[in-house]
C-alpha cells in the first residue's frame, strides 16, 4: 500500500525530538494558525467533521468529548492527556513521546484553544523514565519560544503543561483513575457519571485525551476536516499506528490509514510470521481484545469491522501467535495481567481476575477439570458489566473468547492431564 | 530525614503546580527515592508532614503503585518484562537464567545487594521483546550472552 506516514513522518531522524528539528519542518504553524485564525467553537467544529475518534482504546468521538464540556462555568477546566500507555502489545504513545513530543505539545495547545483551558497534565507512566525526560526538555524548549506560558504566539492566550509521573499501575489508564491518581491518590476508578466533561480532576471540567489523539490535531488544524476525512474509512478516520508484537518476522509500529485488513499489517508489513511458520491466532488491538483465529485475518482493522465480528480495535496493536503457541499458557498470562492489575474495589473484578487466572493456571498445568471449562465462561458472564470500570470486562472478554474458539485445546488439556505444547 | 533546601525549593514548585497540595504525593515520592535511594516509613511521614496529609494515607498510595523502590532493593533494580509479547519472545527463558545466574528468584536481592530480580508486568516496548530495564535504562532484544556481559559489567563498575 502507497501511503505516506503522517504522524511519524519524522521519526526516523535523529534529531527529530529538538525545537530545532520540528521548526525546519513547520511545527508549531498549525498550533498558531489555529489560534490565531479560528474561534474555539470554530475549532471544535472542525474537529467534529474531522471523524477524529480517540486512540486510546474506546474509539470516541474526540470533538463530541470536546462538546461535552461547559462553554460557561467559574471552575477551572482541565486538559490532560493520558500517556499512560499499559496495554500489553502497545508501544505506539512511546514513539510520539520519545521521537516527537513537539507534535504532541501542538496538539496539546489546539485542544486547550478549542476548549478553552490553561492548564494541562500529561501523565506519563512511570516506567517512561526515558520519555519524561525527552518531554520535559520539549515543554522546556516551547516555554523558551512562548510557544507555552502567558502569552503564547503574543495573543495573551496563557497555558502551562505539567508532566505528572505514575508509578506502575495499568489502571491508571483508565480516565476516572487516573485522574484520582494525579490528585495523589491511590489509582481507583470512580463511578460515570458524572463524566470527567463535567466533573473530573478536582472536580471541575476535564478533558482526557489520548497521546495519539492530540498528535492528530496539528494536521487537521493546518489541512482541515475534508483532507483528513479522506484517509481510513467512513466511521473510522484519519492515519493510525498500528502496533505489531509476538511472532512476526518484523514487529515495530507501522502507521497506515484505518480500515487496512490485519493480513497487509502482518505479512506487508510484519514480513508474515516468525520463522515461516503457519499462524495460529491474533490479539488485534491489545491484550483486552478478544482473540482472532487465523481465519479472521481478512478483517479491516477499523473500529467498526472488528466489533462486527466480536473483537476491537482497542489500541490497534496486534500480538501475533504462531501454531506453536498454547492458548491456554497465552490466556493464563493475560489473565494474571488482569489479576495483578485490578485496583480491587469491585468484588466481581477483584475475584473473578483472580479465580480466572487460578482455573487457566491449574488447566495449564494439568489439574483442570472438564467443569472448569463452562466455569471459566460462566465467571466472564457474571464480571462484564457488573463493575465500575472495565479492567473487569478486559479480561473477561477475552478469556470467553479463547475457550470459545480454541475449546478443543482447552479439553486436551484436561484430557492430557497437561500441557501438549510442553513435550 | 530531611530535604535540604534546594529539594525544598523543587518540591515547592512542584506543589505550585496543582490547586492542592495533595495533588503533588506521587512526585513528592519521587523526589524522596531520588534523595534516599528508596522509600521508607519514616520518609513517608516527613512528606505526609510536608504535604499536610495523613503518614497512613501516604502509606496507602505508596502500597498501590509498584514502581517506587522499596526498603532493601540492590544497588542495581531489574525488571524484566513477563507479560504476553514479551513471553512469546521467550522471556520465561531469560527469567531462568537471570535467576541461575545471580542466584536470586523473583523479588529478591543479592546477598551483596547489588541486584534485585523482578518480573514485571507490561513495560510498553513489545516489539523489542525480551525487554527489561535497570534502574532507568532500557535494554532490548535481550539474550542470555547479552545479560551476561550487562551484568558482569555492572558488577566490575561496583
Amino acid at each position: 500500500m502507497n501511503f505516506e506516514p503522517i504522524l511519524t513522518e519524522y521519526v526516523k531522524h535523529q534529531n527529530s525530538h529538538t525545537m530545532d528539528f520540528y521548526l525546519s519542518h513547520d511545527g508549531y504553524k498549525s498550533a498558531q494558525k489555529a489560534i490565531q485564525n479560528f474561534k474555539p467553537d470554530e475549532l471544535i467544529e472542525e474537529v467534529k467533521k474531522s471523524g477524529l475518534r480517540g486512540r486510546g482504546g474506546a474509539g470516541f468521538s474526540c470533538g463530541m468529548k470536546w462538546g461535552f464540556v461547559p462553554k460557561i462555568t467559574t471552575k477551572p477546566k482541565y486538559l490532560v492527556c493520558n500517556a499512560d500507555e499499559s496495554e500489553p502489545g502497545t508501544f505506539k504513545d512511546r514513539l510520539i513521546i520519545e521521537k516527537d513530543p513537539h507534535q504532541l505539545i501542538e496538539g496539546i495547545i489546539i485542544a486547550c484553544f478549542a476548549v478553552q483551558i490553561h492548564t494541562c497534565y500529561i501523565y506519563i507512566r512511570g516506567e517512561f523514565v526515558n520519555g519524561a525526560h525527552i518531554l520535559q526538555k520539549a515543554i522546556n524548549e516551547a516555554y523558551e519560544r512562548h510557544f507555552l506560558g502567558d502569552s503564547i504566539f503574543g495573543t495573551g492566550y496563557k497555558l502551562d503543561i505539567t508532566i505528572h509521573r505514575g508509578a506502575g499501575a495499568y489502571i491508571c489508564g483508565e480516565e476516572t483513575a487516573l485522574l484520582s491518581s494525579l490528585e495523589g491518590g491511590r489509582g481507583y476508578p470512580k463511578i460515570k457519571p458524572p463524566f470527567p466533561a463535567i466533573e473530573g480532576l478536582f472536580g471541575c471540567p476535564t478533558v482526557v485525551n489520548n497521546v495519539e489523539t492530540l498528535a492528530n490535531l496539528p494536521h487537521i488544524a493546518l489541512h482541515g476536516a475534508d483532507w483528513y476525512k479522506n484517509i481510513g474509512t467512513e466511521n473510522s478516520t484519519g492515519p493510525k499506528i498500528f502496533g505489531l508484537s509476538g511472532h512476526v518476522k518484523k514487529p515495530g509500529l507501522y502507521e497506515l490509514p484505518l480500515g487496512i485488513s490485519l493480513r497487509t499489517l502482518i505479512y506487508e508489513y510484519g514480513g508474515g510470521v516468525l520463522d515461516d511458520k503457519n499462524l495460529k491466532a491474533v490479539i488485534p488491538g491489545g491484550s483486552s481484545c478478544p482473540v482472532l483465529t487465523a481465519h479472521e485475518i481478512d478483517t479491516k482493522m477499523d473500529f467498526d469491522s472488528l466489533i462486527a465480528i466480536g473483537s476491537m480495535l482497542g489500541t490497534a496493536s496486534a500480538i501475533v501467535m504462531d501454531t506453536s503457541t498454547c492458548m491456554v499458557d497465552a490466556l493464563w498470562n493475560v489473565l494474571r495481567f488482569y489479576a495483578h492489575e485490578s485496583c480491587g474495589q469491585c468484588t466481581p473484578c477483584r475475584e473473578g481476575t483472580g479465580w480466572l487466572a487460578k482455573i487457566v493456571g491449574r488447566i495449564e498445568k494439568g489439574d483442570g477439570t472438564k467443569n472448569d471449562l463452562s466455569l471459566i465462561t460462566e465467571i466472564a458472564n457474571n464480571m462484564v458489566g457488573r463493575t465500575i470500570c472495565v479492567l473487569a470486562d478486559a479480561a473477561a472478554m477475552p478469556a470467553r473468547s479463547y475457550v470459545q474458539k480454541f475449546y478443543s485445546e482447552f479439553e486436551e488439556h484436561v484430557q492430557m492431564k497437561g500441557c501438549p505444547f510442553k513435550k | 530525614m530531611k530535604f535540604n533546601d534546594t529539594v525544598l525549593k523543587e518540591l515547592e514548585t512542584i506543589t505550585s503546580r496543582y490547586p492542592k497540595k495533595e495533588a503533588a504525593l506521587l512526585p513528592a515520592l519521587y523526589l524522596l527515592e531520588r534523595e534516599f535511594g528508596t522509600i521508607s516509613n519514616e520518609g513517608m511521614e516527613y512528606v505526609a508532614s510536608l504535604l499536610d496529609i495523613s503518614p497512613a494515607k501516604v502509606f496507602g498510595v505508596f502500597t498501590f503503585y509498584t514502581y517506587y523502590r522499596r526498603p532493601g532493593t540492590g544497588k542495581y533494580l531489574i525488571q524484566l518484562c513477563s507479560t504476553l509479547p514479551c513471553a512469546l519472545r521467550k522471556s520465561e527463558f531469560l527469567f531462568d537464567h537471570i535467576s541461575k545466574k545471580l542466584g536470586i528468584k523473583n523479588g529478591e536481592t543479592t546477598p551483596d545487594k547489588m541486584f534485585t530480580l523482578k518480573k514485571v508486568e507490561c513495560l510498553g516496548a513489545c516489539d523489542r521483546a525480551p525487554f527489561l530495564q535497570i534502574n532507568e535504562d532500557d535494554f532490548e532484544h535481550m539474550t542470555p550472552e547479552k545479560v551476561n556481559f550487562l551484568l558482569d559489567e555492572l558488577r566490575k563498575k561496583q
